[in-house]
């Protein structure tokens, strides 16, 4: 018993140290931005004017109210507001991993290489984007206005789906923040092609994949599986069956998505840092 | 080195154009000598950048096929029309505005707010030709050529795969070309706009957030104005953001012809002067206010 209690608090203890660079970060950005407040406040604003322009570009496609894909108003802002919880929560905490480009041109990556931590870990505890959090806020509360409007009831079923959904989603879309900077180390000038399978994952993501065409179906239903994220547990916790003959309840294989995406971002990172020779800097 | 109310003379070529334009057009001639030198100039600028508009025409194209997806769903949703758009239509339309992305500036960043933010622009303002023309020549040169690697390819792309039909009319085509010169110029000038703010603020980022934010939306990047409810139609109709997307993909693919296009046309080229007046004011009362900070 006593060694049970000792295991217990040294596991506490070990994650507590583990997450002492996200406290001191957290803490110095908290600071930081009590220094420049009136800065803060309009990037604040800004990203809620962002979350605001994106919620009604799916409100204007939906308000005629013949559904798209299956889906109407209702129904999508429930997608929606799970694709842009997670997809908000992930730029929040990895979203930085793009500003790898400009210490891959001006050479300072080795100082990186010096350091007693892995490059990916340094690399996504150096920054933490607090001005997304009014986008996290639009986000809930699409996901609250889809959960009223669809007269769903938060039993326990509905609120793990949910829970796991966000999970699962966020660490889809830092998966494919990693990816897309792993393919930093070969693209130097055309860092743009990302932003395809970045900014294009986040958009399919907030899509009834039913009406894409076999070539997306590909790309963002397997490959980069969007799909896994807001669509198809939105569709299990409207009850309703999934396109291509899936059963209802494929939302809950959301975290398989997050895997298979974790391990090619891994991958992808791995490569690239392989690759790297280093600017001499 | 602080420079404030920097004793800069009223440009001499552009002053005078006016009074001795008749004379020989030399002055006119000259600008346009200038003009195009700047323009050429952005042009080879734009050429060296392969790299980066191969990825540009990776992620447009990514878009485009998302787009068409769900746009033409929701045409078949609404019965085949949309918002007076058709499934070929908004096809059209998915695939032209993708292609006009890289050369309409919908993004809100320009090299004239990186220059207000580390003082060159002090050495711009002692140039003699005017910073609003010379900077936005250069922006269109780099656009226009722009259309090569991403626009050709992705109008080709939409007809490959996407079913788009480009009408086989001269005239519409020319009148096309037309409004997408007069799409591209005004989109730069408002940029200009945004990053002239920087004569009051150093630092434009927030500034070109919001332009970012609102043009994307209200030029109809994501739907077509036309989808708006009236009251959001009309605040988007008083802005030039339409005429920079929704108006040269309606007039090149043919949805909006004769009188309609001219008149169309003619609202882009009225957006292109006051943008022009705009920056001109913006400009002469910035420059008086002038903080270059960092020698």
């Amino acid at each position: 018993m006593a060694d049970a209690v000792d295991g217990a608090s040294g596991r506490r203890a070990r994650l507590v140290a583990a997450a002492r660079p996200y406290r001191v970060l957290v803490g110095a950005r908290v600071s930081a931005q009590r220094s420049y407040r009136t800065s803060f406040a309009l990037d604040l604003a800004g990203s809620l004017l962002v979350g605001l322009v994106e919620l009604a570009e799916v409100w204007v496609l939906y308000r005629a109210g013949h559904g798209i894909g299956g889906l109407d108003l209702a129904a999508v802002l429930l997608v929606f507001g799970l694709a842009d919880v997670a997809f908000s929560t992930a730029d929040l905490v990895a979203g930085h991993v793009d500003t790898l480009p400009r210490y891959l041109r001006a050479g300072t990556l080795d100082v990186f290489h010096l350091r007693p931590q892995p490059l990916l870990a340094q690399l996504v505890t150096s920054d933490i984007s607090l001005r997304r959090l009014t986008r996290v806020a639009v986000g809930v509360a699409a996901l609250v206005a889809g959960f009223a409007l669809n007269d769903l009831a938060l039993t326990p079923a509905h609120a793990a789906l949910v829970l796991l959904a966000l999970t699962s989603g966020t660490l889809t879309f830092a998966a494919t923040f990693v990816a897309a900077a792993g393919v930093q180390f070969f693209l130097v000038d055309a860092a743009e092609m990302t932003n395809a399978v970045v900014y294009g994952g986040r958009y399919a993501a907030t899509q009834p994949a039913s009406v894409w065409s076999r070539p997306l179906v590909a790309l963002f239903g397997f490959a980069v599986p969007m799909a896994f994220t807001a669509y198809l547990p939105a569709l299990t916790l409207l009850g309703v069956p999934a396109p291509w003959g899936l059963p209802a309840e494929v939302g809950w294989l959301a975290p398989l998505a997050t895997a298979w995406t974790w391990a090619a971002a891994l991958l992808s990172w791995r490569t690239g840092v392989r690759h790297y020779q280093g600017g001499g800097g | 080195m602080i420079v404030r109310r920097s004793p800069i003379p009223a440009h001499p070529v552009l002053a005078g154009a006016g009074a001795a334009g008749t004379a020989a057009g030399g002055p006119a001639r000259l600008w346009l000598r200038v003009h195009g030198r700047l323009l050429a100039a952005g042009w080879r600028r734009g050429a060296r950048y392969r790299a980066a508009a191969l990825g540009g025409l990776v992620a447009n194209a990514t878009f485009g096929f998302l787009k068409a997806s769900i746009l033409v769903a929701a045409v078949r949703a609404g019965g085949g029309q949309l918002g007076g758009y058709d499934a070929a239509s908004i096809t059209a339309y998915t695939w032209l505005s993708q292609a006009l992305l890289g050369s309409v500036n919908l993004f809100g960043r320009n090299d004239l707010a990186d220059r207000m933010r580390d003082g060159s622009i002090a050495v711009d303002l002692l140039r003699p030709v005017d910073v609003q023309t010379a900077s936005t020549a250069q922006e269109v040169g780099r656009a226009l050529f722009a259309l090569l690697p991403r626009g050709v390819p992705l109008v080709g792309l939409g007809v490959l795969v996407g079913g788009l039909r480009l009408p086989a009319d001269v005239l519409v085509l020319a009148t096309g070309a037309v409004s997408v010169g007069a799409a591209i110029v005004p989109s730069h000038l408002v940029v200009y706009l945004v990053a002239a703010t920087g004569f009051w603020t150093v630092e434009t980022r927030g500034v070109q957030l919001l332009y970012m934010v609102l043009a994307g939306f209200l030029a109809g990047l994501f739907v077509p104005v036309t989808l708006f409810p009236a009251w959001l139609l009309g605040l988007a109709r008083a802005t030039p953001f339409p005429s920079m997307l929704q108006t040269p993909i309606d007039v090149l693919s043919g949805r909006v012809t004769g009188v309609a296009g001219a008149a169309a046309v003619g609202a882009q080229l009225g957006w292109i002067a006051v943008a022009l007046v705009a920056g001109q004011l913006m400009t002469r009362a910035g420059r008086r206010r002038l903080e270059v900070q960092g020698g």
